[in-house]
């Protein structure tokens, strides 16, 4: 005897427990960002916006060489901060989440918070004396008869301050990807004659695979629409996105052509968000 | 025991608690009217205007408070003032460049050149600053200028070099020349390194065309693009060894500190930037207002800003010029505002060697910070 399916009713009880979050999207996520779309087809006049509807803002930011320059440059340094990000944190997250012990992981993970508790931009303006060319790391290759590089206001700044900001995050959040694998797969691999680089390629990585993804879209998204590092220790040579919407603000008050650079920021975000969880929770052999 | 019956100020008895408390009540109405009596004054200005080095004395004199909004760069004054409604700040301290644009736009009141000493003005035109003035009514009141030229750093650049602006290409600066991150310094110099000298912000399309092509020629030589703290650091740290779009007003503080820089006016020219004071449109403290910008063309006004710690400025009376000579003859000295220097600002501007800075009157803004962006992502 089957049961009688259960009609779909209105359900307050669900519906009390799910409304903060849906109210809390409204309010801070999905209202701005519709204001903000609207307000790319605003004017300004006599710096004070206006109401209208109207292409030129985006006629004239999509109509830029510098504004195209500008996007590229954005996309191709935040993929490049996650692939280093994610290079560079993988072998900590690593050892963290199977060669240490539960008390050193416990006080590590600590340790890699502690960062948030100051200012992002205290922490990158530390880096002035360090990477200056009469900073720490030059005085130190002078000893060695090296030097002195120029890091600060070049790309390698730029990277620097992106790691500030993101190598923290990548690799607790890679840690508690690994830290969820059953160590048993990894014995069995290399029972069965699995090197062990090959173990962590074939079995380590796959068995993390939805966890480092979304540790690395983090990456991308912070470094995407980071612009103090590439401001303070990039020099802002050449410009990165979020620059340029601060330089578009500055010069007349074009904040609708801001928003234009936003929401364009935006949709890539959009994008680049929903390929990486589609390939995150894709099933083995699905294509 | 005595002392256990006796109460101290950390174990009050409960008759200590009423007397004190009881005390305390009654003269709040004292306080509160106290408090009440402290005006606030709303000032929106460049960064430094609001601080205790400048305003504390006429605060402590007056009992008024000021409540700074800083800003940077004349496009984003005029914007703050355009979304705020009338009579937000009391008193605006405009680059010279820009009063006209708030006199035209109603943000600024009217003002009685007779409350001010105009005839104790170091130079003619500071009396009738372009703009100041509209059908022979006053709407602002010039306070303070620097001048914009070479800035670089001893140790790279020698001050012959410096003596005119080609040192921006000096091979040995390549990657080593900073800009403050403004369109108008850094392209007026630029229009004057191509010889428009007063006619540098007149610029028909061949003659922008030119400045544009001299600009992006600069372009391997550009270190980056700063802020007023980054500007601050990359010189302070040798990063840049030349700056471009800047002056004493930034050098002078780190000159201060000892570091191997300095500002210079080069051959083709330089540029003063101007700040003058307005008194907002709708403000209800007008006469506070007025009184403070006297305060700032008396005398010690006229010092404190020019021994203003975040950027420096020429006095522009005669007797601000004085007494900055009886009490800092070193900044005097320093900064050539000692009569018969050869780097006098006034000598300066007398022999035409200096131009007010101005917008440009034949591009729009706009155009100029297009073609910024272009540069910066060249």
């Amino acid at each position: 005897m089957t049961l009688p399916a259960k009609k779909k009713s209105f359900d307050l009880y669900a519906m009390t427990w799910r409304l903060p979050i849906i109210v809390w999207q409204l309010i801070f996520f999905v209202g701005p960002l519709l204001f903000m779309l609207a307000m790319s087809f605003f004017v300004v006049k006599n710096y004070r916006m206006v109401e209208a509807f109207e292409f030129t803002n985006w006629e004239r930011m999509l109509g830029r060489g510098y504004f195209w320059d500008s996007y590229l440059l954005t996309l191709g340094l935040a993929s490049l901060s996650t692939i280093v990000a994610m290079v560079i944190a993988f072998p900590a997250a690593y050892a963290l989440a199977f060669k240490v012990s539960d008390n050193v992981r416990r006080w590590a993970i600590f340790l890699l918070i502690i960062p948030f508790f100051t200012s992002y931009l205290v922490r990158t303006f530390a880096w002035y004396v360090i990477l200056a060319e009469s900073g720490v790391i030059n005085a130190f290759l002078g000893y060695l008869g090296l030097g002195p590089y120029t890091m600060l206001n070049t790309k390698f700044g730029t990277l620097v301050g992106y790691m500030t900001l993101t190598l923290p995050l990548v690799v607790i959040l890679q840690t508690f990807a690994l830290s969820n694998i059953d160590t048993r797969l990894v014995e069995a691999a290399q029972n069965l004659g699995c090197k062990p680089f090959a173990a962590v390629w074939r079995v380590v990585i796959p068995l993390a695979k939805t966890g480092l993804i979304i540790a690395a879209l983090f990456c991308f998204i912070l470094s995407f629409g980071d612009f103090v590092a590439p401001y303070y220790l990039g020099g802002s040579k050449p410009p990165t996105l979020p620059i340029l919407i601060i330089d578009t603000t500055k010069s007349g008050q074009q904040w609708p052509r801001a928003a234009v650079v936003a929401v364009v920021m935006m949709v890539t975000l959009f994008a680049v968000a929903y390929a990486a969880l589609t390939a995150a929770y894709r099933k083995r052999g699905r294509t | 025991m005595a002392s256990n019956n006796k109460s101290s100020f950390l174990t009050p008895s409960r008759r200590d608690v009423l007397k004190y408390g009881g005390a305390a009540a009654l003269s709040m109405p004292f306080v509160s009217r106290a408090w009440a009596q402290t005006v606030e004054i709303n000032m929106l200005a460049w960064y430094g205007h609001g601080e205790p080095d400048i305003v504390g004395e006429f605060e402590a004199a007056n009992n008024v408070k000021f409540k700074p909004k800083y800003y940077a760069g004349g496009d984003n004054m005029l914007g703050l003032i355009a979304q705020s409604p009338a009579g937000t700040y009391d008193i605006i301290l405009s680059d010279g460049e820009f009063v006209q644009q708030l006199n035209a736009a109603g943000y600024i009141e009217e003002l009685n050149a007779a409350d001010y000493n105009f005839d104790d003005m170091l130079h003619d035109d500071f009396k009738q600053f372009p703009g100041h003035w509209a059908d022979g009514k006053l709407h602002s009141v010039m306070v303070r200028c620097g001048h914009l030229g070479v800035s670089y750093n001893k140790n790279a650049v020698t001050a012959e070099e410096a003596q005119s602006y080609k040192c921006f290409w000096k091979p040995e600066l390549k990657g080593k020349v900073g800009h403050f991150d403004w369109h108008l310094p850094s392209l007026g110099m630029m229009s004057l390194t191509n010889g428009n000298g007063a006619g540098l912000w007149d610029l028909d399309d061949a003659k922008w065309a030119a400045v544009k092509e001299t600009t992006m020629s600069l372009r391997p030589q550009a270190g980056g693009f700063f802020d007023y703290g980054g500007t601050f650091n990359s010189l302070k740290n040798g990063e840049m060894q030349a700056m471009c779009g800047i002056g004493d007003w930034i050098t002078g503080v780190l000159e201060k500190d000892g570091a191997p820089v300095a500002s210079v006016v080069p051959k083709e020219g330089g540029i003063q930037w101007t700040e003058s004071y307005c008194i907002g449109k709708g403000s209800e403290k007008q006469e506070i207002v007025k009184k403070f910008i006297q305060y700032m063309l008396s005398p010690d006004g006229q010092v404190k800003s020019a021994q203003m710690a975040a950027y420096p400025g020429f006095a522009i009376t005669k007797a601000g010029r004085a007494r900055l000579n009886e009490v800092d003859k070193k900044e005097a000295e320093r900064t050539g505002q000692v009569d018969g220097m050869p780097n006098d600002p006034i000598t300066l501007i007398k022999e035409g060697r200096i131009h007010y800075r101005d917008i440009p009157k034949q591009q729009s803004l706009e155009d100029w910070n297009d073609f910024w962006s272009e540069y910066k992502n060249a």
